[in-house]
């Protein structure tokens, strides 16, 4: 039978068995509209900017092991998802985004609302397609979500030109789909694997670090596995928090600028490290040359190819799906009778707790004043740990990596690689709908939070009660403190003036909004919101504004080169 | 160092920008690139002359076999091969020097394919060193325009590149 091109689209979201697609619509995709209008297996979320409907797909995707969807329109509704994309690119997040375009006939005239969706998102996405012929539709979403979700995830745009989403074309949803010149390895090259299994266990300082490779792959208990095997040290990047249980006396913390001191003193000491779906960007290892200063062998797991040996060199690569690659190491290692060298390990254990002994996160509580890391250890109390805690981009990210422990994979959402302020909210929505009941938090900062505070209205329309912990310290925190540190204490722009009420503002929306300026109130003011099962909550902490996060590696600095609360 | 890259792509509408895309946003070096269809035209070849360090190349080579539209990409300078670059060059060709022109020419085994009564211009075939040779070799003054295509490479004996 033959279907417009329109509800070819529809129908292959349905094929896909598309839950939610987030979206505006606009001119070119009207006749895309009119067919979600005519069905309700897909459910689409109108939100308030295309930003937020990019990032909703996304924190829908991270805190499930589906592809998230995304519907815009041509023009400004592609350039302003192009924020949302390139968020879910450097995270390897799986998207698809639909975006319309001018009709064919159009393209290329500086037509209204023409932008050239493919040529602005190709540095961003893993890989685009414009669609010239409503045959094309079905199997060109069809490789959409395949390649968005297989070997190493990322968002795929596919931009469909109004008048082929009107012309007819005959549907038939392809079953499987090939790609010649795109075959993801999956299984590592066991000859690798055993390689590194020997290493490891002639390991003397073994340390395992383990980044959101993990996630993806949905690996942690893999990982876990071992872990405890080898009785290594393991840290978790800050993509790859609850990949390994936080609460574990193996785990000793996020790494990199923000670790840990046994964290970051264990990936510079050890004499075996093995990186499991990790890059050593440099925000976790620091100085690159630093970090090589010291002899140690390198074993790196990866999907990507070019991700091993981009950065640092490795002497083991392993090119394969973490989860396939680790269940092929647990194999060979429990086949093995050698076992791991425990007189070698004792004392490097006694190393590990002498560094923890540091106690690197703590801090000095007050009764005074708010202090930003009590609300986060205060909110893991009170959900029990169990929350899916989704970040905005700042300070107040950090304290949120620091101090929730997380023992689960995908309760963690946070835009780790662009750093985009304002994706707390809009994803926190997104995770929401994905897990209707379940407890989200969405903690964020008064300048994060409004860069996309639009979403307030979608999350009233929708009946999606998150609960916002809000870290208002009336400062661009982070850009604060590196004006401390590195710019003589000259905050230029840092400071926010003119703040909204956001308890008017949360009301004025149809929420409900806590002031909280006591310390003695912050329990009872989380406990009495996240008691609003029903409710979104806007929880305004004022907090302390001259708080900084530590531990902290400067920028170019090796991990060993660390600054403690207490140095200054 | 110099390498050569060849590389069969889908010959798709945008493939070409995505490899010119992938060298300017990473900041590697682009000498020359060329592409065409292959004998199947859903596919085409391309020739990129690139130079940096072994890392560099290595990454250069990960990230093109990254991009979709990549069906198989081989480092030409890996081992023997053969790399041949097109020169179109229109010199002044009168007087004494027309007559001199077209014996530097046939030195170079390059054919004249067009005349003027003031000028030649002149195909040369042959590596990019040989092309800057004969531009060398006759006088600069002489030289009115020169076009050339980018070095194509193909590997020797069974060395193949096909999918």
């Amino acid at each position: 039978m033959e279907l417009t091109g329109a509800e070819i689209t529809i129908r292959c979201l349905q094929e896909e068995g598309v839950e939610y697609i987030f979206g505006y619509p606009g001119g070119a995709v009207l006749f895309i509209y009119d067919e979600l209008f005519k069905q309700d297996k897909v459910k689409h979320i109108l939100v308030r900017h295309e930003q937020a409907a990019v990032h909703a797909a996304d924190g829908y995707a991270r805190s499930t092991d589906k592809v998230g969807v995304a519907l815009v329109t041509s023009g400004p509704g592609v350039t302003n998802a192009v924020t949302g994309i390139a968020t879910a690119y450097l995270d390897s997040i799986p998207l698809v985004v639909i975006s319309g375009q001018v009709p064919t006939s159009f393209i290329g005239e500086d037509a209204f609302q023409e932008v050239d969706a493919v040529g602005i998102t190709r540095p961003c996405v893993k890989h685009n397609f414009l669609v010239k012929d409503p045959k094309d539709i079905a199997s060109t979403l069809k490789k959409a979500f395949y390649l968005a979700k297989s070997g190493r995830p990322g968002p795929v745009l596919v931009d469909i030109p109004k008048d082929v989403s009107n012309q007819k074309a005959e549907f038939s949803y392809p079953a499987t789909v090939n790609i010649r010149s795109y075959n993801p390895q999956v299984q590592g090259d066991i000859g690798q694997i055993k390689r590194a299994a020997q290493m490891l266990l002639e390991a003397k300082r073994p340390m395992v670090y383990a980044g959101g490779g993990v996630i993806l792959s949905d690996a942690s208990k893999q990982l876990t596995e071992l872990v405890r095997l080898l009785g290594a040290p393991c840290t978790n990047t800050l993509m790859g928090l609850g990949g390994y249980p936080a609460s574990d006396k193996q785990f000793v913390g996020m790494l990199g600028m923000h670790g840990t001191y046994e964290a970051n003193f264990g990936m510079q000491n050890c004499d075996v490290l093995l990186a499991v779906g990790a890059r050593f960007d440099d925000r976790v290892i620091g100085n690159v040359a630093h970090f090589n200063s010291v002899p140690r062998k390198i074993i790196h797991i990866d999907i990507d190819p070019a991700s091993i040996s981009k950065r640092v060199k490795v002497d083991v690569s392993i090119v394969g799906d973490v989860a396939h690659v680790l269940s092929d190491m647990l194999a060979v290692l429990n086949s093995s009778k050698q076992k791991p060298d425990a007189n070698a390990q004792k004392n490097w254990w006694k190393q590990i707790d002498e560094w923890r002994g540091a106690n690197s996160l703590s801090y000095k509580n007050s009764s005074e004043i708010i202090k930003p890391q009590y609300v986060i250890e205060t909110l893991h109390k009170i959900t029990h740990g169990d929350a899916f805690v989704v970040s905005d981009v700042g300070q107040h990210q950090m304290w949120a990596a620091q101090y929730y422990k997380f023992n689960q994979p995908r309760r963690w959402i946070n835009s780790g690689g662009l750093g985009t302020m304002g994706f707390g909210l809009p994803a926190a929505m997104g995770v929401q709908l994905a897990h209707p009941g379940a407890t989200v938090a969405c903690v964020t900062g008064e300048g994060s939070i409004q860069m996309n505070i639009q979403e307030l209205s979608t999350c009233k329309q929708y009946n999606v009660p998150i609960k916002i912990v809000a870290l208002n310290n009336r400062y661009l925190g982070m850009v604060r403190q590196w004006q401390e540190f590195f710019h003589g204490n000259r905050y230029s722009h840092s400071y926010m003036d003119a703040l909204p009420d956001f308890v008017k503002l949360a009301e004025a929306y149809g929420h409900v909004g806590i002031l909280v300026e006591k310390p003695s109130d912050v329990e009872g003011a989380l406990k009495e919101a996240f008691a609003r099962k029903n409710d979104l909550v806007f929880l305004d902490f004022r907090t302390d504004s001259t708080e900084n996060v530590y531990p902290m590696v400067p920028g170019g600095k090796g991990l060993s080169e660390v600054i403690l609360a207490e140095d200054l | 160092m110099r390498h050569i890259i060849s590389l069969l792509m889908e010959n798709e509408a945008g493939a070409l920008s995505r490899v010119a895309g992938l060298f300017s946003a990473r900041g590697y070096n682009i000498e020359s690139l060329t592409v065409a269809p292959t004998e199947d035209p859903t596919m085409s070849r391309m020739t990129i002359v690139t130079s940096g360090s072994d890392d560099v190349i290595e990454q250069i080579n990960k990230q093109l076999n990254k991009l979709v539209d990549v069906v198989t990409v081989m480092d030409l300078t890996d081992g023997d091969h053969i790399e041949r670059e097109l020169m179109l060059v229109k010199v002044l060709a009168t007087g004494e020097s027309r007559e001199e022109l077209k014996r530097i020419a046939d030195i170079f085994r390059g054919r004249i394919i067009d005349v003027s009564d003031k000028t030649y211009t002149i195909e040369l075939t042959g590596a990019g060193s040989k092309l800057d040779s004969f531009l060398q070799a006759i006088d600069r003054g002489l030289i009115l325009e020169t076009v050339r295509t980018g070095a194509s490479g193909i590997g020797r004996g069974d060395r193949i590149l096909k999918l």
